[in-house]
C-alpha cells in the first residue's frame, strides 16, 4: 500500500490514456473488458477513457456500450460506429476523438487482460518509450488454450520474421500495445497492410523511424467465447505480407 | 536499404569470396585444402542453418508458457464482473 502512494506522487497528472476498442459482435465481452479496465485503472489511479469503435455489430454491441456509458459516465466511455475494413482505419478514427496523450490498443475479446496496462504504463515511463509492446514470447509471457499445432505455427512464423526482418522486438503480430499518441498517428498513416501483417508493419516502421520500443510479457488467453481462426488463408496472407515487408522496408 | 537488398548484398559478398576461393578465379594458386574446405561451405551453412532453425523453434515451442493461472483468474473475474454489473443495472 505504501509503495502505491509513492508511485502516485511521481505520476504526471497530465497523462491520460485512451483505450481504443474496435468491436465486432462483442456484446458478451464488452461489459467484461470495460469492467476490468475500470477496475485496474481505478486501482492504479491513472487518468483514462475507453473509446469503443463498433463496426456496426448486428448483435447489439452498441446497446450494451450505451448501457455501460450510463453506468460509468460519458467522460469515461466514448462510443463510435464506423464501418472499418481494417483495425488501422478504426485506430485513425478513434484517435481523432481521443483526448489522451497515450493510446492503448487491445482486443476486446478478453484475450488481452487489462491487468497488464499498469505494467505497460510503468515500462513506458521507465525508458520514455515511444511504444510498449506486449509480448507472449519473452519472460513469463505466454498463451492459454493453444494446441501444439498453433504453438508451432506461431513460433515458426515468429522465427521466420526475426530472421528476415530483425525487428528488435520479440512479438510482432501481437496487438496489445501502448503508444504515444503522436507516434501512433504517424505510424498508422504509413502502414498499408492488414491483419497480422499490419501489426508487424507498425513495429517495423517504428524502428525505421527510430522510435524506441519497450516490451512487457503478457499472457494471452485465447477466446473465452467462440473460437479463433488460423487457417490456410491466414497463413498465406501472413507469408505474403512478410515477403512484402522484407522487400520494401 | 531494404532487408531484401541487405540480404542480396550479403549473399553476393559471401558468394564472390566463395567462388573466388573454390574456383581460384584470380589465379592465386591457393593450396588445395582451401579449395576443398570452401567448396562445400554453402551446403554446410544451409544445413547448419536448417538444424539451428529446427532446434530453436523446437526449443521455443517446448518452453512456450501455458498460462493456466491467467485463464483461471479470468474466469473468476468474469463471474465477479457479471455480478457487479448486474448490481449496477446492466441488462445482459
Amino acid at each position: 500500500m505504501a509503495s502505491r502512494k509513492t508511485s502516485h506522487s511521481k505520476q504526471d497528472k497530465s497523462d491520460k490514456y485512451s483505450i481504443l476498442l474496435p468491436t465486432y459482435n462483442e456484446r458478451e465481452n464488452l461489459p467484461l473488458i470495460v469492467w476490468l479496465l475500470v477496475k485496474y485503472f481505478g486501482e492504479s489511479g491513472y487518468n483514462y477513457e475507453i473509446i469503443v469503435i463498433d463496426d456496426g455489430s448486428p448483435d447489439g454491441t452498441l446497446e450494451v456500450a450505451e448501457q455501460l456509458q450510463k453506468i460509468y459516465g460519458e467522460d469515461k466511455i466514448l462510443l463510435m460506429t464506423l464501418h472499418f475494413l481494417s483495425k488501422g482505419t478504426a485506430y485513425i478514427h478513434g484517435m481523432k476523438h481521443a483526448t489522451g496523450n497515450f493510446i492503448i490498443i487491445m482486443d476486446a475479446d478478453l484475450s488481452h487482460h487489462p491487468k497488464f496496462i499498469p505494467e505497460f504504463i510503468e515500462k513506458q515511463k521507465e525508458g520514455n518509450y515511444d511504444l510498449v509492446s506486449g509480448t507472449r514470447y519473452k519472460g513469463n509471457g505466454g498463451v492459454y488454450g493453444w494446441d501444439l499445432r498453433r504453438k508451432v505455427i506461431s513460433r515458426g512464423a515468429n522465427f521466420l520474421t526475426q530472421v528476415l526482418l530483425r525487428p528488435g522486438a520479440s512479438d510482432l503480430t501481437g496487438s496489445f500495445r501502448l503508444y504515444k499518441k503522436e507516434v501512433l498517428e504517424s505510424l498508422v498513416e504509413r502502414c498499408v497492410s492488414k491483419g497480422y501483417v499490419f501489426q508487424m508493419e507498425m513495429i517495423v516502421r517504428a524502428r525505421q523511424l527510430n522510435y524506441t520500443v519497450g516490451e512487457v510479457p503478457i499472457s494471452f488467453v485465447d477466446r473465452v467465447y467462440g473460437e479463433s481462426k488460423l487457417g490456410g488463408n491466414e497463413i498465406v496472407s501472413f507469408v505474403k505480407g512478410l515477403i512484402t515487408l522484407f522487400a520494401t522496408t | 536499404m531494404t532487408k531484401l537488398l541487405e540480404w542480396l548484398f550479403g549473399v553476393s559478398l559471401v558468394g564472390s569470396v566463395w567462388a573466388l576461393v573454390s574456383f581460384d578465379l584470380l589465379d592465386l594458386s591457393l593450396p588445395q585444402t582451401y579449395k576443398d574446405v570452401a567448396w562445400p561451405m554453402p551446403l554446410y551453412l544451409l544445413v547448419s542453418f536448417g538444424c539451428y532453425s529446427l532446434a530453436t523453434v523446437g526449443y521455443r515451442v517446448a518452453t512456450f508458457n501455458d498460462c493456466d493461472e491467467a485463464a483461471k483468474e479470468l474466469q473468476e473475474q468474469i463471474k465477479e464482473a457479471k455480478e457487479d454489473l448486474k448490481r449496477k443495472g446492466l441488462k445482459m
